[in-house]
C-alpha cells in the first residue's frame, strides 16, 4: 500500500519535472495545442479554411455565372432554385457571394500583409536607429495618418482609377503608418532591454539584432494588429466600392453587395443580409484566430 | 611582471547636461591581470557599471567617453573602427549582466542564443555551433544540456539562466570577462556555485573584472580589488591588504558596515550622508563631507592617488601605509 503511494508520488514528480522543461516546441506542436485548448480558435480556423475553399471552388459550387442576368426573376426571395434569392438584376445571390469572397478576402489579407511588412520594417528601423532616420520615417507616417483616411483613399483611387490592384495599393499606403507607429514604440521598449544590450555586448550587428531579437518580440503585437486590420480593410474596400471608386460592378464584392442591397432593404432584405453575415463571420473568425495565435506564439504567456 | 589583460588609463566619461558636463568617471585607471579576478567595489551610482559599459562600448547616448585609453592586451580599443571593435566583443571580451531574468531574449531558445555568439565570431556550421554550445553548457554546469538547449528562458530557473549567460559569455574563450554583479539576483547557494565557476574560468587564463557591492563576494573570489567612490578610484590593493589594512576612510567605513555575528548585535554601522551629486562635487576631496578624519587640507584640494605600500595605493591625505612586520 505504502509502496504504491510512494510510486505515485515519484511518478507525479517526474511528470512535473517533464512539464517544467516542456516538449520541443515546434510550430506544429504549438498549433496543435492551440487547436486543442482553444475551441473558438479551432472553429475559426475551420471557418476560414472553408471560406478559402469556397473561394477557390466557386465555379464548381454553383451552376450560375457571376454576372448572369435573369430579368424575369429579379428580387426573388430564397428558394430551391436560388438558395439565397436573386438581386435586382436577377443574378443569384449565393453565386455572387462566392465570387465576391474572392475580392473581399483578398482585399482583407493582401494589403494588410503588405502594410504590416512595410510598416513593421520602417517602424522597427526608425525606433532602432533613432535620430534623423526616425524623424524622416515617422514624419512621413504622420503625414499619412494626418489625412482623413477615407479622403486619402478617395484621392488615390480617383487618380489611379478603380480595380483590384489599385485597391491593394491604396489600402497598403493607408495602413502602414499606424503599424509603423506601433512597431516603433515596441522597438523603443525592446531596444532598452537587457537582452538586446547583451546581444550588442557579444558584437551582434544592428541588422541582426533587429531581425533576431526585436522583430520576433514584436510579433505577438503585430499578429493581433493583423487580425484587427483585416476586417478594417474589408470594410474600407466596401466603402470605396460604394462610392464607385473600388471594385466596379458588375463584378461582386461583399461590401458592394451590401451597398446595392441597401436600396431594396424593405422588399428584399436578403440582398444585404447574406453579404453582411458573410462579412461578420469572416471578421469574427480572423479576430478569434488572432487571439488564439497570440496566446500560443508568445512564450511569455505560455503555461505549462 | 605579470601579464595584464586589461589596462584602463585615465578613463573619463560624462553626460552633457544643462548644468554642464557631469563627469561620471573621473580619471579611472585600473588593471586586470591575466588569470586573476579583480574586484571593483563601491556604492550604487559610483561608476562601477559605467566603467564596465565603457569597456564594452555600451554607454548609452548621450553619455560618452571623453578621454582616456582602454587597452586589451596592448590593443587600444578606442582607436579601433566600429566594426573591428564589434568583432572583438563576444570573442575577446564579454560580459555577464546583472539580471539573468531579463538578459535573455524571451522568444528565442536559449541554445540558439548561445549559438549566435559562435556563429558570429567563428566560421562554423550550425551543427558545430550546437555541439560547442552543448559542451559549454556542460562546462557551465547546466544539467541535461541537450534538453535545456531547446528551452525558452522562462522555463529555466534564475541560476540556470545565469549559467546560460556565462556559457554565452565564455563560449569563444574570451581573454577578458566583465561580470557586472553576476550574483545579485540569485540566492546564496546558487551564488556560491556561480562564483566557483568563475574562479575555475580564471584558472584557465581568463582575466575577470568582477563588479559588486557585496564585499563578501569580493573577499571570497578576488585577487585584487579597487574601491570606487564618486567616479574615482579611492583605493587599490590586493585583497588581503584591503581587508586587513584598509587605508581610505571610505573603505574602512564600507568594511565596518558589513554586519557580522561575531561583533555582537549592535546597531548596524553606516557611513553618514549620501553619495554626492556628481554635478555638484565638493571642493577638495569628494569624500570629505562624510569623512571622520577630514582635515582642513581635505576641503581645499583634492588628493591624488599615492602609493603607501607595495601594490597599495590610496586617494587620501590621511592614510598611512602599514609598516612591514
Amino acid at each position: 500500500m505504502l509502496r504504491k503511494k510512494e510510486k505515485q508520488i515519484v511518478a507525479a514528480f517526474e511528470h512535473r519535472a517533464g512539464d517544467e522543461i516542456g516538449e520541443q516546441e515546434t510550430f506544429g506542436v504549438l498549433m496543435r495545442r492551440m487547436l486543442r485548448e482553444n475551441k473558438l480558435a479551432a472553429v475559426s480556423l475551420l471557418v476560414i479554411i472553408l471560406m478559402f475553399l469556397c473561394m477557390a471552388l466557386a465555379p464548381m459550387l454553383t451552376s450560375y455565372g457571376e454576372t448572369d442576368m435573369d430579368l424575369l426573376n429579379r428580387l426573388q426571395p430564397p428558394s430551391g432554385a436560388h438558395l439565397l434569392g436573386t438581386d435586382e438584376g436577377g443574378r443569384d445571390v449565393l453565386t455572387r457571394l462566392l465570387y465576391g469572397s474572392r475580392v473581399s478576402l483578398m482585399v482583407g489579407i493582401v494589403p494588410t500583409l503588405l502594410s504590416m511588412v512595410l510598416g513593421a520594417l520602417l517602424g522597427v528601423v526608425a525606433g532602432y536607429r533613432g535620430g534623423l532616420t526616425d524623424t524622416v520615417i515617422m514624419r512621413l507616417a504622420d503625414v499619412v495618418l494626418a489625412f482623413p483616411s477615407m479622403l486619402l483613399a478617395m484621392v488615390i483611387m480617383y487618380t489611379l482609377g478603380g480595380g483590384l490592384f489599385n485597391v491593394f495599393l491604396t489600402l497598403t499606403l493607408m495602413n502602414w503608418g499606424s503599424v509603423a507607429r506601433i512597431a516603433r514604440s515596441e522597438t523603443l521598449r525592446l531596444k532598452e532591454s537587457e537582452y538586446v544590450e547583451a546581444a550588442r555586448s557579444i558584437g551582434v550587428s544592428g541588422w541582426n539584432i533587429i531581425r533576431r531579437h526585436i522583430l520576433p518580440n514584436c510579433l505577438p503585437t503585430l499578429i493581433v494588429l493583423f487580425t484587427l486590420n483585416v476586417p478594417a480593410a474589408i470594410l474600407t474596400e466596401s466603402s470605396l466600392s460604394f462610392l464607385g471608386l473600388g471594385i466596379q460592378p458588375p463584378s461582386a464584392s461583399w461590401g458592394l453587395m451590401v451597398n446595392t442591397g441597401r436600396q431594396y432593404l424593405y422588399n428584399a432584405p436578403w440582398l444585404s443580409f447574406a453579404p453582411s453575415a458573410a462579412i461578420m463571420v469572416a471578421v469574427l473568425s480572423f479576430n478569434f484566430l488572432g487571439d488564439g495565435l497570440r496566446d500560443v506564439l508568445d512564450p511569455r504567456q505560455r503555461k505549462q | 611582471m605579470e601579464e595584464k589583460t586589461l589596462i584602463v588609463e585615465d578613463l573619463c566619461a560624462g553626460f552633457p547636461t544643462l548644468r554642464g558636463e557631469v563627469c561620471v568617471l573621473d580619471h579611472v585607471s585600473l588593471e586586470v591581470a591575466k588569470g586573476k579576478i579583480t574586484g571593483l567595489v563601491g556604492e550604487s551610482g559610483c561608476g562601477k557599471s559605467m566603467t564596465a559599459r565603457a569597456v564594452m562600448n555600451l554607454i548609452r547616448f548621450p553619455g560618452r567617453v571623453t578621454s582616456g585609453r582602454i587597452l586589451l592586451e596592448g590593443q587600444d580599443l578606442g582607436s579601433m573602427g566600429k566594426k573591428e571593435r564589434r568583432m572583438l566583443q563576444g570573442q575577446e571580451i564579454s560580459m555577464i549582466f546583472q539580471d539573468p531574468m531579463t538578459s535573455l531574449n524571451p522568444v528565442m531558445k536559449v541554445g540558439k542564443q548561445v549559438d549566435e555568439t559562435v556563429l558570429l565570431h567563428e566560421h562554423v556550421t550550425r551543427d558545430e555551433a550546437k555541439k560547442r554550445t552543448l559542451e559549454m553548457f556542460e562546462a557551465a554546469g547546466v544539467p541535461d544540456p541537450e534538453r535545456r538547449y531547446h528551452c525558452y528562458p522562462h522555463q529555466l530557473s534564475g541560476g540556470l539562466r545565469q549559467r546560460v549567460m556565462i556559457a554565452m559569455a565564455m563560449i569563444c574563450r574570451p581573454k577578458l570577462l566583465i561580470a557586472d554583479e553576476p550574483t545579485t539576483a540569485l540566492d546564496v547557494t546558487v551564488e556560491a556555485q556561480i562564483l566557483d565557476l568563475m574562479k575555475e574560468m580564471s584558472r584557465k587564463g581568463t582575466g575577470i573584472l568582477l563588479i559588486s557591492h557585496n564585499l563578501g563576494v569580493i573577499a571570497q573570489v578576488c585577487d585584487d580589488a579597487y574601491v570606487m567612490y564618486a567616479g574615482k578610484i579611492a583605493e587599490q590593493a590586493d585583497i588581503c591588504t584591503l581587508f586587513d589594512h584598509p587605508a581610505h576612510p571610505y573603505t574602512k567605513g564600507l568594511l565596518s558596515a558589513v554586519s557580522s555575528l561575531r561583533n555582537g548585535c549592535e546597531t548596524l554601522k553606516t557611513i553618514p550622508g549620501n553619495v554626492p551629486d556628481l554635478s555638484r562635487l565638493p571642493a577638495g576631496c569628494c569624500f570629505s563631507p562624510r569623512c571622520d578624519c577630514c582635515r582642513q587640507e581635505c576641503k581645499e584640494k583634492a588628493p591624488e592617488m599615492r602609493e603607501i605600500g607595495p601594490g597599495h595605493s590610496v586617494r587620501c591625505f590621511a592614510a598611512e601605509g602599514v609598516t612591514a612586520e
